[in-house]
């Protein structure tokens, strides 16, 4: 068994690293508008990104995945930890910086939101909407900017003429692709897809996913993946983590996540994926309870109260993110008392 | 029975409709080019209508010395009361003035008064709204608190209070309706700020790092347009009926200029009311199609700036 603390066999490229990262959200109530509790959104999330891995960021809803893409790029503030970001000419924590001094890193990690609908705004045609990054990036006449927005509808497989033209004569995986175009517009290197394709149907869905892996073939693209979808997973992602009220509670290879799982939460959460395969033995764990407050989240682990094989120890202690190796891969990480209880016994 | 086949009367809609998909079918139909929003404004039968009366009243206020020869304070006693005639077309008041003359005139002021106020209350409204609604925090709430305070007075006291404080005068007419008037305003831009900033067109801006006021005023504010403009529009009004129901009371501008209100004053007379119809009726009746194409004018804008509404 491995150590968490043990080095990678195969150093890789970390692109951004974020260690004991929360963002909490004060809940005000009464006249005074005082703070009478946290909304413990992301509490406490370790992870490495890798320079052109797609990982995937999965967990019912509520459980904290926007609120943690949004953290990466600091549209929300981190309360507390660290989120590191290092690129080939600079490399910074964010939390510490100020909103200026983010500015230089704001084009290097880009965000493609989840809704098209409220994604564009409707008052601007594509161009109004897409120019102002641009100029503010050093784009500074507007031929230029004409050619370099045709050029990222062309490249999201639009027509260069759509420019003109407003969000609401656009379809749902158009307006999504716009979207995709936007980020691209600064050529960032992490694009944060906050389920990208949740609201697309089917056939727009995969043609969306084709698209966004060329461009990160293209462009040599990072992607944090947000979904919860885990087919979607299954078909783009290298790397899944898995995330409960606010903490990551899984994180391995995709290909591991269905056949090598850890969890039980996330043994639970793949039981609930239909199959229409009738040789797959299905047996399905059903979970117990709600999602608990993430303001009240419980003690010890955070999935205790709904785990059929929890025990003493899980009410009171927090299972740290370990790393396990298994089947002579040891990329596998899980926060659970139970597998070291069982390695323990075997 | 299909929809198609219910018999319905074909309005211009339908016309307009079927003109558009002959070009279509032709191929030539080009892509609007120009303001959307003025396409879409002047579409509006009702709007338009109130646009031509507002600048008829607007343009005949501001041209009022080639309109007519009188002074519209020179006091004449020999022809006190004189009924509508070719030279006084809307007759004389009281003192011998020409009333055609002091409608124009007195528009000037009552459109300074009302347009104005309404204008300079709505600019500071959505500038401190819209940027208290987007960046919140302590410079909000204190906003917040004052607009309260100042909306918890009845309108009418706030302005017989301040008028003995202020004094009479035009200016501080002005000041008394911009100082009640733009609470309305923020927090209409604030309440509509409040739920704009959290669409993600305002995250995937803010994740290019562009600074506030350009995010706020460039990109959020035109969403939000369509209710202020209508606000606007409503206040106008409302600022007109207010400095003619104030100068009524005589607690207006001062009764040596002429305005609008200040005309009807006399009308508090009943004698007048009764026997001099000319005196109170065409400038009650040009305050009542004023204000009235001003709100159509708002209902045309609210329409027009309605992102989701096609044009
Ligand atoms: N601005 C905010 N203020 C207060 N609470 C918030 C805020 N944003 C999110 N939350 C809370 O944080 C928790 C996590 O929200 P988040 O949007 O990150 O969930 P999610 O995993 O993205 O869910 P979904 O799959 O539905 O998108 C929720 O309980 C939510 O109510
Ligand atoms: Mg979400």
């Amino acid at each position: 068994m491995a150590s968490a603390a043990e080095a990678h066999p195969e150093p890789r490229d970390v692109i951004l690293s974020l260690k004991g990262v929360k963002a909490h959200f004060p809940v005000k109530a009464g006249v005074l508008r005082r703070t009478v509790a946290q909304v413990k959104a992301v509490d406490g999330v370790d992870l490495d990104i890798y320079r052109g891995e797609v990982l995937g960021l999965v967990g019912e809803s509520g459980c904290g995945k926007t609120t943690l893409g949004k953290t990466i790029l600091q549209l929300v503030r981190a309360t507390e930890g660290e989120i590191t970001y290092s690129g080939a000419e600079a490399s910074a924590d964010l939390t510490k910086l100020s909103d200026k001094e983010l500015y230089a890193y704001r084009k290097r990690l880009q965000i493609v939101f989840q809704d098209p609908h409220s994604s564009l705004n409707p008052a601007f045609t594509i161009f109004g909407s897409l120019e102002d990054p641009l100029t503010k990036y050093g784009v500074k006449t507007r031929e230029e900017r004409r050619k370099i927005i045709g050029d990222l509808l062309e490249a999201v497989n639009m027509r260069r003429e759509y420019m003109d033209r407003y969000p609401h004569e656009f379809s749902g995986g158009q307006r999504q692709r716009i979207g995709i175009a936007r980020a691209l517009s600064v050529n960032p290197e992490l694009i944060v897809c906050d389920e990208a394709v949740s609201a697309l149907d089917v056939s727009i869905r995969a043609q969306v996913l084709e698209l966004l892996m060329r461009l990160k073939r293209e462009r040599n693209l990072t992607y944090v993946f947000i979904t919860h979808d885990l087919s979607v997973t299954e078909f783009i992602c290298d790397r899944v983590a898995v995330m409960y009220l606010g903490k990551i509670v899984e994180l391995c290879r995709s290909e591991d996540l269905f056949e090598r799982k850890l969890h039980p939460y996330t043994q639970a959460l793949l039981s609930a994926i239909p199959v229409a395969d009738l040789d797959r033995k299905s047996n399905r764990v059903v979970l117990e309870g709600d999602v608990p407050s993430p303001v009240n989240p419980p003690s010890g682990c955070p999935f205790h109260p709904r785990c059929r094989f929890r025990q003493d120890i899980c009410k009171t202690a927090v299972p740290a993110l370990k790393r396990y190796a298994i089947d002579g891969r040891d990329d596998h990480y899980a926060a659970c008392h139970l597998i070291d209880a069982k390695e323990a016994a075997a | 029975m299909a929809l198609a086949d219910i018999p319905r009367r074909r309005t211009r809609f339908d016309r307009r409709f079927d003109r558009i998909r002959e070009l279509e079918e032709a191929g030539r139909l080009k892509h609007p080019t120009g303001s959307r929003l003025l396409r879409k404004f002047m579409s509006n039968r009702l709007a338009v209508v109130g646009l031509v009366v507002f600048s008829i009243i607007l343009l005949a206020a501001i041209c009022a010395p080639l309109l007519t020869p009188w002074d519209p304070t020179k006091i004449n006693l020999r022809a006190m009361l004189q009924p509508p005639s070719w030279e006084h077309w809307f007759g004389t008041d009281k003192t011998g003035r020409d009333v055609f003359a002091r409608v124009l005139y007195g528009g000037r002021i009552s459109i300074l008064v009302g347009l104005g106020s309404a204008v300079v209350s709505a600019i500071i409204g959505v500038i401190v709204g819209c940027y208290a609604g987007y960046v919140g925090g302590w410079f909000d709430a204190i906003c917040m608190r004052v607009s309260e305070i100042i909306m918890a007075f009845p309108e009418l006291i706030l302005v017989l209070m301040l008028v003995s404080i202020l004094g009479q005068s035009l200016s501080n007419i002005m000041i008394i309706f911009i100082v009640g008037g733009w609470c309305g305003i923020y927090r209409l831009a604030r309440a509509s700020m409040l739920s704009l900033r959290e669409e993600e067109y305002v995250q995937a801006l803010r994740s290019f790092g562009l600074s506030v006021p350009l995010i706020c005023f460039k990109h959020i504010l035109p969403n939000a347009l369509g209710p202020i403009m209508v606000n606007i529009t409503l206040s106008t009004a409302a600022f007109i009926l207010a400095e003619a129901g104030l100068s009524f009371l005589g607690l207006g501008v001062p009764m040596n200029i002429a305005t609008w209100g200040n005309i009807l004053n006399v009308a508090q007379d009943l004698g007048v009311l009764q026997n001099n119809w000319w005196i109170w009726l065409p400038v009650g009746t040009t305050i009542s199609l004023f204000v009235l194409s001003v709100n159509f004018i708002g209902d045309g804008l609210r329409d027009a700036t309605d992102p989701t509404q096609q044009g």
